[in-house]
């Protein structure tokens, strides 16, 4: 578990346009400069929003590499849905108390 | 000057970013008590606006997390997030860094802060602007409050960081404006996010108005996680208006929960400020 870095790419990726282009170009090269375990990694490249979630990603970082990926909201909020029911608990992070099944 | 406007209002990216998405009443409601709160604070034709805020991982990140940050800049730019998502074109807003350099040295004489010369607004200060100054003339010095993950800055400490604030706006020859803007209750950007605790929203806005310090101050970062959400942190930015109000009770103009904007879209202004 490295959720600082995890969280930090998002952070970098989010205000950051030249490695937003970077990223589309090479996502595997712009991964190598953040210390991730292998599941984070894939993940990221699968654009798991789901699998993020449980892993600690917070949302106010997670929603902007959703719709980078091309979720729309609602789409958005169903995969963190979806990633409770396939993987369980959030692991790590803020939301690691909440239930996280989501009340509508 | 003495302070000459104080309010609060949310600031969550649906209410531009799926604007159509809410029913219309709703969003027409909410809009006309911001067109008020604007015409209210042009009416104290403010020098500048300070806005107090929880950002969202824009500026301030788990590598060096301020508790209270300032802005002194002569301008900053926004919005950080994709303008589309949000639904506001990027623009330059002035800022004016030698008033925010007097303000924050009159801060540091009562509570630490730390200061950023460079600053990009997200949602959590575009939002209210794209309201209250829709010309994005009116030169804006931005406040961050870490809202967003603990350790967070106890809420005494919040209302004391108010009362320096409202110390700093009261030792300037400008005419100084502020609004906070946050939470209340919400679940913003998760599963739950839609979900608003209306009771104690209302609650926690009846102690706001009567600006009840004690009341105000009661409650544990633990039952607001519980009761309120995470978003809930965020009632740090209404309690430091509070706390640079001292005394003085306020009016909600408008309180409704907008499900699709996940969040109950509050407008509060401070009273005896308009004459
Ligand atoms: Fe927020």
């Amino acid at each position: 578990m490295s959720l600082y870095y995890l969280q930090k790419l998002f952070y970098e990726l989010n205000r950051n346009e030249t490695l937003q282009v970077e990223f589309r170009a090479n996502q595997e090269q712009v991964l190598d400069a953040f210390e991730l375990t292998g599941e984070e990694r894939e993940a990221v490249l699968l654009g798991n929003i789901g699998l993020l979630y449980v892993l600690g990603v917070n949302g106010q970082l997670l929603m902007h590499y959703a719709a980078f990926c091309g979720l729309a909201w609602p789409d958005y909020i169903q995969a963190m849905r979806d990633g409770i029911t396939k993987y369980g608990q959030v692991r790590a992070g803020l939301y690691a108390m909440t239930d996280g099944k989501g009340a509508i | 000057m003495p302070l000459v406007f104080a309010g609060v209002t949310s600031h969550a990216p649906g209410i531009t970013g799926r604007a159509d998405q809410a029913d219309p009443e709703l969003k027409h409601g909410f809009r006309d008590a911001l067109g008020h709160m604007r015409e209210a604070l042009e009416a104290s034709k403010s020098d500048v606006l300070v806005v107090v805020a929880a950002e969202h991982f824009a500026n301030f990140f788990f590598n060096n997390m301020p508790a209270y940050s300032m802005g002194m800049a002569d301008f900053y730019d926004g919005p950080i997030e994709d303008e589309n998502w949000l639904g506001i074109q990027r623009v330059r807003i002035p800022g004016n860094a030698d008033l925010s350099d007097r303000m924050i040295r009159s801060i540091m004489n009562y509570t630490d802060l730390g200061y950023a010369q460079e600053w990009k607004f997200d949602h959590g200060i575009m939002v209210p602007l794209h309201f209250l100054t829709p010309d994005f003339k009116l030169p804006v010095i931005p406040v961050n409050i870490n809202c967003q993950c603990p350790p967070l800055t106890p809420l005494h400490r919040t209302y004391e960081f108010g009362r320096a604030l409202r110390k700093a706006c009261d030792s300037v020859p400008e005419r100084v404006a502020i609004v906070g803007t946050g939470g209340i209750s919400h679940w913003p950007a998760t599963p739950d996010s839609g979900k608003v605790n209306v009771q104690w929203d209302n609650d926690f806005l009846e102690r706001w108005k009567n600006n009840d310090r004690e009341a105000l101050l009661s409650y544990s970062d633990e039952e607001t996680y519980r009761d309120a959400g995470q978003g809930g942190f965020e009632i740090r930015t209404f309690i430091a208006i509070s706390g640079a109000t001292e005394g003085v009770t306020g009016d909600v103009w408008y309180y409704e929960p907008i499900p699709i904007y996940a969040v109950g879209c509050t407008v509060g202004v401070v009273n005896g400020f308009d004459e």
